[in-house]
């Protein structure tokens, strides 16, 4: 899932600090999971706004909705007749949903709530790890499932590097060497010979935007005008 | 000859070969870099010249390689993958031999969490096994990485670095035939302390006929105090300082342990000057410039061979 955290306060206030009245907008699905900008989270910073605009002698109106995902128009459609009674948006989905709400409102000024921060998994209730950063070409069968772009500090492709200090790496002790694990991990499977090949170049393919047509809908979409 | 550097002209000779190490100035104080190069002029084959390194900003390792060759001495042009993509070091590659530069070290880098810039974005383009094949392309091939045709291909003994010591160990030697694979002409190591350790690893890239493709030189920084010795221990990543050395340095009278320092850095490089697979040493005397004449006198490495 995509991973967020909640913005400094601070930060949310000093952005909407010219409008009066404010509609928060959740979504339900990744950032919900990772406790950053769900139902409850949209509740929260509307009652901070609330209490702080009122501290300060300028009080804020708040709105807070929250849809199912805010990556998809389909779940968008519901905020079509609220949204014109706001002077501004905070959207508390990941930049993706953001970015969304942005285009499919133009003419009001959309707000992050969060920071997105990574694709990563739930380790815990409240504790998530990095996994991937959607380079395009996925190396994890050559690494034991084990993503030298993002567990390892440098990206290598060809680690470990001469900094790996006893199965940690050289960054912080803390932090697993990830290609000390790769060779383990391989070495157990019987699988060496895959880092004993020099593995090329990579080709970063996430350098510009990228678009995804699943091939089964090619057509359809290119009825559309959409190729 | 492959770049006709007198690095690799020693070694294709067959001599031991000693070659050190300068660390440019973080500012534009060229007169440093000559003092420092002064100590070194006749007493290595071939210096380094560093790259920001620890992260740290400093002169560009090109510029203070053309000082060097001014000075009189063979830079051994150090380039880091962190901080360029594969466009910025084709074209200072291609700049670096246009000028007369003929050694490289194509190395990760520390990484930029260690410098003065921890915020900077590492670019970590390629790594330092792909720079090395990068570079032999250029030289072998002339193309350049993309495919294209280069014109007048640039003259490089390429180099890299080994560490003997980080885990596992099994691992190691099976790094450095990936990285002869790549088409490195010789390495020079991480800081040997644990001798035992080292010649293992050395054994091993014998019987996998290893040094019959690549050059390797020992790393040798002398301890200059007791707590450098401690810091290198327990501070230093892929460093391996067994307790025995840092008993030893204790056990001399203090105003000598800098001197105990170069003796055990001495009989090291006359071991290495006999143990089969080695074919020289790397001297990197930190921030210590001005010894190199006296531990190179004291380790019977001079005069250096003309080739
Ligand atoms: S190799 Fe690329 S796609 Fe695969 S997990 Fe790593 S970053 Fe993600
Ligand atoms: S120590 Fe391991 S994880 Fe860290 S940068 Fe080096 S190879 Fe990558």
């Amino acid at each position: 899932m995509i991973v967020a955290e909640r913005k400094p306060f601070e930060e949310v206030r000093a952005m909407v600090k010219d409008f009066k009245k404010v509609l928060t907008v959740g979504c339900g699905t990744c950032v919900a999971v990772c406790l950053a900008g769900g139902e409850k989270e949209v509740g929260v910073l509307n009652s901070e706004l609330k209490i702080a605009r009122r501290m300060e002698g300028s009080p804020i109106q708040t709105g807070g909705v929250t849809v199912e995902r805010q990556c998809d128009m389909e779940f968008l459609e519901e905020l079509d007749g609220i949204v014109d009674e706001y002077d501004a948006i905070i959207s508390m989905a990941c930049g993706a949903g953001i970015q969304f709400i942005a285009e499919r409102f133009p003419d009001i000024p959309v707000f992050p709530g969060v920071d997105t921060s990574f694709i990563g998994v739930n380790r815990e209730v409240g504790w998530y790890e990095e996994k991937c950063r959607a380079c395009g070409t996925c190396v994890l069968g050559m690494t034991a499932g084990i993503c030298p772009v993002t567990m390892c500090a440098k990206g290598l492709f060809n680690g470990p590097c001469g900094g790996t200090n006893k199965g940690s790496c050289e960054i912080n002790s803390d932090q697993p060497c990830a290609w000390h694990r790769i060779h383990e991990r391989l070495a157990k499977q019987n699988r060496l010979q895959n880092i004993l090949d020099i593995c090329p170049p990579n080709d970063w393919r996430n350098q510009t935007p990228r678009t995804i047509v699943q091939p089964g809908y090619k057509d359809r979409l290119a009825a559309f005008g959409i190729k | 000859m492959k770049s006709g550097s007198n690095l690799e002209k020693i070694l294709r000779a067959g001599h031991f070969a000693f070659t050190g190490e300068l660390g440019p100035p973080r500012g534009t104080n060229v007169a440093v870099v000559r003092e420092k190069a002064k100590h070194l002029v006749g007493m290595v084959d071939a210096v380094n010249i560093t790259d920001n390194q620890t992260a740290m900003v400093r002169m560009s390792s090109w510029a203070a390689s053309l000082i060097a060759i001014e000075e009189g001495l063979e830079p051994n042009y150090q380039m880091v993958c962190r901080d360029r993509n594969r466009l910025a070091m084709q074209a200072d590659i291609l700049g670096a031999s246009a000028l007369g530069i003929r050694n490289m070290l194509c190395l990760s880098g520390d990484h930029q969490q260690f410098g003065d810039h921890p915020q900077a974005k590492g670019v970590f383009d390629i790594d330092s096994t792909q720079l090395i094949g990068m570079v032999k392309k250029m030289r072998d091939e002339s193309k350049f990485l993309g495919g294209a045709d280069i014109d007048e291909p640039p003259k490089i003994f390429i180099g890299g670095a080994a560490n003997p010591f980080a885990e596992p160990h099994e691992w190691r030697v099976h790094r450095l035939a990936k990285k002869v694979r790549a088409g490195v002409d010789f390495v020079q190591t991480q800081c040997i302390y644990n001798m035992e350790r080292m010649r293992q690893w050395v054994k091993e890239s014998v019987d996998m006929g290893l040094t019959e493709k690549v050059y390797i030189l020992a790393g040798v920084t002398p301890m200059k105090s007791v707590g450098m010795a401690r810091y290198m221990q327990l501070k230093v990543p892929g460093m391996d300082v067994p307790n025995a050395i840092i008993k030893r340095l204790q056990g001399v009278d203090k105003k000598k342990v800098a001197d105990e320092g170069i003796k055990i850095a001495c009989e090291q490089i006359e071991e290495f000057k006999e143990m089969k697979g080695v074919a020289g040493v790397h001297l990197m005397p930190i921030e210590w410039e001005h010894k190199v004449p006296e531990i190179a006198e004291r380790a019977k490495v001079l005069p250096r061979p003309v080739v």
